[in-house]
């Protein structure tokens, strides 16, 4: 198979776009994407500071790589979810990456600054993937209002949007329908912008992205992914598309595009703020600080009744600005 | 061939050459899920994998939820 463009020998094949890349070719390909999403999403300007949210994996890394290459304003940031090896392993790879691009990378440790998700998947009803997102939303929109940032860059892709898309729909959650943009624009002033850079780009183009760059990022699976439904979703959507090659990406962008301003959000902002975090919420205490301090509770609970001379002293406290450990 | 599966960090052992797009169907894999990587290249579908090479097959595919 030749390249499209130069017809060198090709390396990745796009059915979807009916095209085959050599390395070189794709590259300036993906750039050119990225460049293209950026702009016509009116996503950021190179006057902007834009912090990316990295976990490690071939999506964030790749974005932060390919923002760091376009000469925008990029920090990163990490947040540790304490799983154990998983978590280790991802920090070590963002790490990594930011020592050797030598830019800036903030990390915060849930095990330090709330519960870790394993803890709060075990006290709580909740799945694990469920507290994570809680955790995740919560962490990085303070790390990007209190770091002064512009926007909150994150790594998903179209296959990424594809299944969310597809599990809106097949329940018509049409407030989740009316929030997933490619641009979040902020609805509080302790909010930032959310974009999404690579949502025209699927995994496949990400990943040989991440390959052909050397970016070496994590490729295990964070293990409470197993049977995560959001995967099911995914596998549905690329036998969709191997039958017929593009669908997946227009259903997304038609939909971005398009059909998406049919869905209005049902409220415009947060009313208050928490009164422990002080983020944005719309009950007196949010959703992450109801999270953590429930989780708390039972924790407790549980010790002081296997020893009960044990008590957790774990400050609740969370007003104060979590601690950053940055790497340069 | 010598196949190596990840993330399942798995070994395969195929005998003689094989087209890519035959070696997918058989382990039932989408070729928009993988990378097919030999050395420090990526394999397309049309190429053929010769009985003593050793390749990587890497899932693309991540999330949760």
């Amino acid at each position: 198979m030749k390249c499209t463009r130069c017809r060198e020998r090709a390396e990745l094949a796009l059915r979807s776009h009916n095209a085959a890349f050599c390395r070189a070719c794709f590259l300036i390909y993906f750039q050119r994407q990225v460049e293209r999403t950026i702009r016509q999403d009116k996503m950021f300007t190179p006057d902007e500071r834009i912090l990316v949210a990295v976990s490690g994996g071939k999506d964030s890394l790749a974005l932060w790589d390919i923002l760091i290459e376009q000469g925008y304003q990029t920090e990163g940031f990490y947040l540790a979810l304490g799983i154990a090896e998983y978590s280790s392993q991802s920090q070590q790879k963002a790490e990594a990456f930011a020592k050797k691009r030598q830019v800036n990378l903030r990390i915060v440790q849930l095990e330090q600054e709330a519960v870790p998700v394993p803890r709060a998947a075990q006290f709580t009803r909740r799945p694990a993937c469920s507290a994570c997102g809680t955790m995740k939303r919560h962490f990085f929109d303070q790390a990007a209002h209190d770091g002064g940032f512009h926007v909150l860059a994150t790594g998903h892709n179209l296959d990424d949007e594809a299944a969310r898309l597809l599990g809106n729909v097949l329940y018509w959650q049409t407030e989740y329908l009316a929030r997933q943009k490619a641009v979040l624009e902020p609805s509080h002033p302790k909010f930032v912008r959310k974009v999404r850079p690579l949502y025209r780009l699927s995994e496949l183009e990400t990943a040989a992205y991440a390959f052909f760059q050397g970016i070496d990022y994590i490729i295990e699976e964070c293990p409470n992914s197993a049977g995560a439904t959001q995967l099911f979703y995914k596998d549905i959507m690329n036998r969709i598309d191997a039958k017929m090659p593009g669908s997946k990406r227009n259903l997304v962008q038609k939909f971005i595009h398009s059909a998406q301003s049919l869905f209005v959000m049902p409220e415009d902002s947060p009313p208050r703020e928490c009164e422990k975090c002080g983020m944005p919420s719309y009950a007196p205490v949010c959703s992450f600080c109801s999270l953590v301090s429930e989780v708390e509770r039972k924790h407790e609970q549980a010790q002081s009744t296997s020893k009960p001379e044990a008590h957790s002293s774990k400050q609740t406290d969370r007003a104060e600005q979590p601690h950053l450990h940055e790497v340069h | 061939m010598q196949v190596k599966l990840l993330p399942q960090n798995q070994m395969l052992t195929f005998s003689g050459s094989m087209i890519v797009s035959i070696l997918l169907k058989k382990l039932d894999l989408l070729p928009e899920s993988v990378m097919v990587i030999r050395g420090t290249r990526l394999l397309t579908e049309e190429e053929r994998i010769q009985a003593d090479d050793t390749i990587e097959i890497r899932s693309v595919i991540s999330g949760g939820v």
